[in-house]
């Protein structure tokens, strides 16, 4: 059930994204950035906050006739920053709803990732008690309603011996103090919300807390548009002594409100703290048995720190010595940060296919695919391809079925991450002539599962990151296709390209002799 | 050429649909809370009972027991009594409990909230409140109390007007009850 809720979400939000990539590459891609660009809208919320802040009044008169100087008399800029506020605002609940709901669907709250979606949780009462709270201090109509009915809802739990709601009984009972207590939590609690969306990257290497430039620009073109031609306005001033019929209510924020007039209070509580606890817990449903972890293997370690540069989870950390070997340092892995992704393995000097003197074991490997087992299954799958257009696939297990693409002249290798594989399997594969060429693919670019792997890939081929790939490596029998779980044809099509530019290149050559598979020692059982 | 200008298209219409999602949903549709023509009477106060018991006097050799510094004749009980109180609408009865003082040692005050949206129009108020509870009283239920025994009493005929709010409160000082329209 779970598991085909999560199939579904994961298919739909593919569709969505794939549309998205054809419009405006993954650079462009919202759903790529949904984390960052929530920052970018706490960013958005905080800069017009501080101007609204300036001319805001604390006051059961004041502070309407504040925000109505803001929107009214000052329309061009601070009724701008208002506007801003309210829609970056919305915008914030929409990127975090979406993003909860794409890092579920994909399964990206499991495990190791449990830490960063157990601390989101307290994000979002976060989020909404900062909301709720900014509409309170407007106190028109919208903010007596929404006094009112919290003051109520509170009232319920068994801790405050005088009702809150007996503030907001009439005129008479409305202090000006409120006004100044208000504005300080408006403050407070962002600055408790900021500290929190700390915390929750701080197991990512590297996190991206910054959209990229063109989806910023156009993202707040967007809000600066729609804050010109629709500016956010209040509605009737709040008074006590009246009801309130009628509410233009901001469904990003309030949309449980109505459920306060139909439902009992302690109903909402029981449902707003079953969500909250059932969201902490989730992680752990149904328990799992987690993949194996990386393993140092301090012989072959020489402590070199590429592992715990490359690592996206920040699971290896590098301590002195514990052996004899005269390096300063190795490798340690935490196994409750490790993702099992292998991209440590990958980038490990020791982990090379062409080392025949002693026995592949690299300074840091997989269990369940050791860096020998790539290499064996490298060499047997070559063994079985024919024609002058051979290809080895390499493919991340998060990107397309790649057993699909398999064929005479194609053999695949499926691993966790395409960062998984060292460059120095590619040199390989070429210059021992195991095939004309390499074709590695995977996620979907800017949405790697396991972050950095793309980015770690591109640049060790690059030579931009160590261990890069040879330079007489010859880069045109090497391809890239970063399609992502739904690209499979065009997987198919660049793969059926880049066979009809190998045969165009003709055989490997070294030193202009063809390089024949059999003239090499990996043909042996190497 | 033509696949860039579709991309741009592409892109407006994305942000387009964006901020017309958000603009939209950020204050519509309009909620109705309460229909026209409706009014409300909101019944709330915080009042402390009268003592359960009444003071006594501590006997000599009660005062000698204590330490120097806390020898006071006069002892009074703590916790207090409960509030009872009754609200009727043109002699129906709207609403009725007995609210029990807040605090682990019933010391502290009774206080209550409630609201009642009514239609607007004239009605006659009555509300009586008693709060002289003794700690032997057995009464959990406030219709088992006779008209006379409660302590404060007070009726009136208002008018309310679609929209308004009368709070009716309790302020001892004020020797009892206070409407307020």
């Amino acid at each position: 059930m779970l598991e085909r809720t999560q199939r579904s979400g994961r298919r739909l939000f593919e569709w969505v994204e794939a549309g998205f990539n054809r419009i405006g590459g993954h650079r462009w891609n919202p759903f790529y950035q949904l984390g960052a660009l929530s920052f970018f809208f706490f960013w958005i919320i905080t800069v017009s906050g501080l101007y609204l802040y300036i001319f805001f009044r604390t006051g059961t008169t004041a502070a309407y006739e504040s925000v109505e100087y803001l929107t009214i008399d000052q329309w061009y800029l601070g009724g701008v920053m208002r506007s801003l506020h309210r829609y970056a605002s919305d915008a914030f609940v929409v990127t975090i709803v979406l993003h909860i709901l794409r890092e579920f669907f994909i399964g990206r709250y499991r495990y190791f990732r449990w830490f960063s979606w157990v601390t989101g949780v307290p994000l979002l009462w976060l989020t909404f008690a900062a909301g709720i709270g900014g509409y309170w201090l407007v106190w028109d109509s919208l903010a007596q309603y929404i006094a009112i009915t919290t003051a109520e809802w509170l009232d319920w739990l068994p801790f405050l011996t005088d009702p809150i709601a007996r503030n907001f009984l009439n005129q008479a009972s409305m202090s000006d103090r409120f006004f100044s207590l208000l504005s300080f939590l408006h403050i407070a609690i962002p600055l408790f919300l900021l500290l929190g969306m700390w915390i929750h990257i701080q197991r990512m290497t590297l996190p991206r807390s910054n959209p990229t430039r063109i989806l910023a620009v156009g993202t707040i073109s967007a809000l600066l548009v729609l804050s010109f031609i629709l500016p956010a306005t209040s509605q009737e001033p709040a008074n006590l002594d009246n009801l309130v019929f009628t509410v233009n209510l901001d469904w990003f924020y309030l949309n449980f409100y109505p459920l306060l007039d139909k439902w009992s209070a302690g109903s909402i509580w029981a449902l707003v703290f079953g969500v909250t606890l059932l969201l902490v817990v989730m992680p752990w449903l149904p328990p799992h048995k987690p993949e194996p972890v990386a393993v140092v293997d301090l012989e072959n370690c020489n402590g070199c720190g590429r592992c715990f540069d490359d690592c996206p989870f920040g699971a290896v950390d590098m301590f002195p010595r514990t052996d004899n070997l005269p390096f300063s340092h190795e490798a340690v892995v935490d196994s409750a940060l490790c993702a099992s992704c292998g991209i440590c393995v990958g980038s490990c000097p020791t982990a090379t296919p062409f080392r025949r003197a002693t026995a592949l074991v690299p300074g840091i490997d997989m269990p369940q695919l050791k860096i020998a087992d790539i290499r064996d299954k490298t060499v047997q799958a070559a063994e079985k391809l024919t024609g002058h257009d051979r290809v080895i696939v390499y493919g991340c297990r998060n990107g397309t079925d790649i057993n699909r693409l398999q064929g005479s002249g194609v053999a695949v290798i499926s691993l966790p991450c395409i960062s998984a594989l060292p460059p120095s399997f590619i040199d390989f594969v070429i210059a021992r002539g195991h095939a004309e060429g390499v074709f590695l693919t995977g996620c979907q670019q800017g949405d790697c599962y396991y972050r950095l792997g793309i980015d770690w890939t591109e640049q060790r081929i690059a030579g931009l990151r160590d261990p890069a790939l040879r330079k007489k490596v010859p880069r045109e029998r090497v391809a890239t296709c970063w399609s992502g779980p739904v690209g499979f044809a065009r997987q198919k099509a660049e793969l059926v390209s880049f066979r009809a530019q190998l045969l165009e290149m003709g055989p490997n050559r070294r030193n202009g002799a063809i390089i024949n598979k059999t003239d090499t020692p990996d043909s042996k059982g190497g | 050429m033509m696949t860039r200008v579709l991309q741009y298209i592409g892109q407006v219409v994305a942000y387009g649909g964006f901020i017309i999602f958000v603009g939209y949903l950020s204050a519509a549709p309009a909620y109705v809370h309460l229909q026209p023509g409706q009014a409300q009477i909101k019944l709330s106060f915080s009042h402390a009972g009268k003592p359960v018991s009444e003071c006594r006097e501590r006997s000599d050799e009660e005062l000698a027991r204590l330490a120097p510094n806390m020898r006071v004749r006069k002892v009074c009980p703590r916790e207090r009594s409960g509030v009872a109180v009754v609200l009727e609408v043109d002699d129906k009865l709207l609403y009725s409990d007995i609210l029990q003082p807040s605090g682990l040692k019933k010391d502290g005050t009774s206080t209550t909230y409630r609201k009642f949206t009514v239609k607007a129009g004239k009605y006659k108020i009555k509300i009586k409140l008693k709060d002289d509870f003794r700690k032997s009283t057995t009464i959990k239920d406030v219709s088992k109390l006779n008209a006379g025994d409660f302590n404060y009493t007070y009726s009136r005929k208002v008018y309310l007007g679609a929209g308004k709010i009368m709070v009716i409160d309790f302020n001892k000082e004020a020797d009892g009850f206070v409407f307020s329209f």
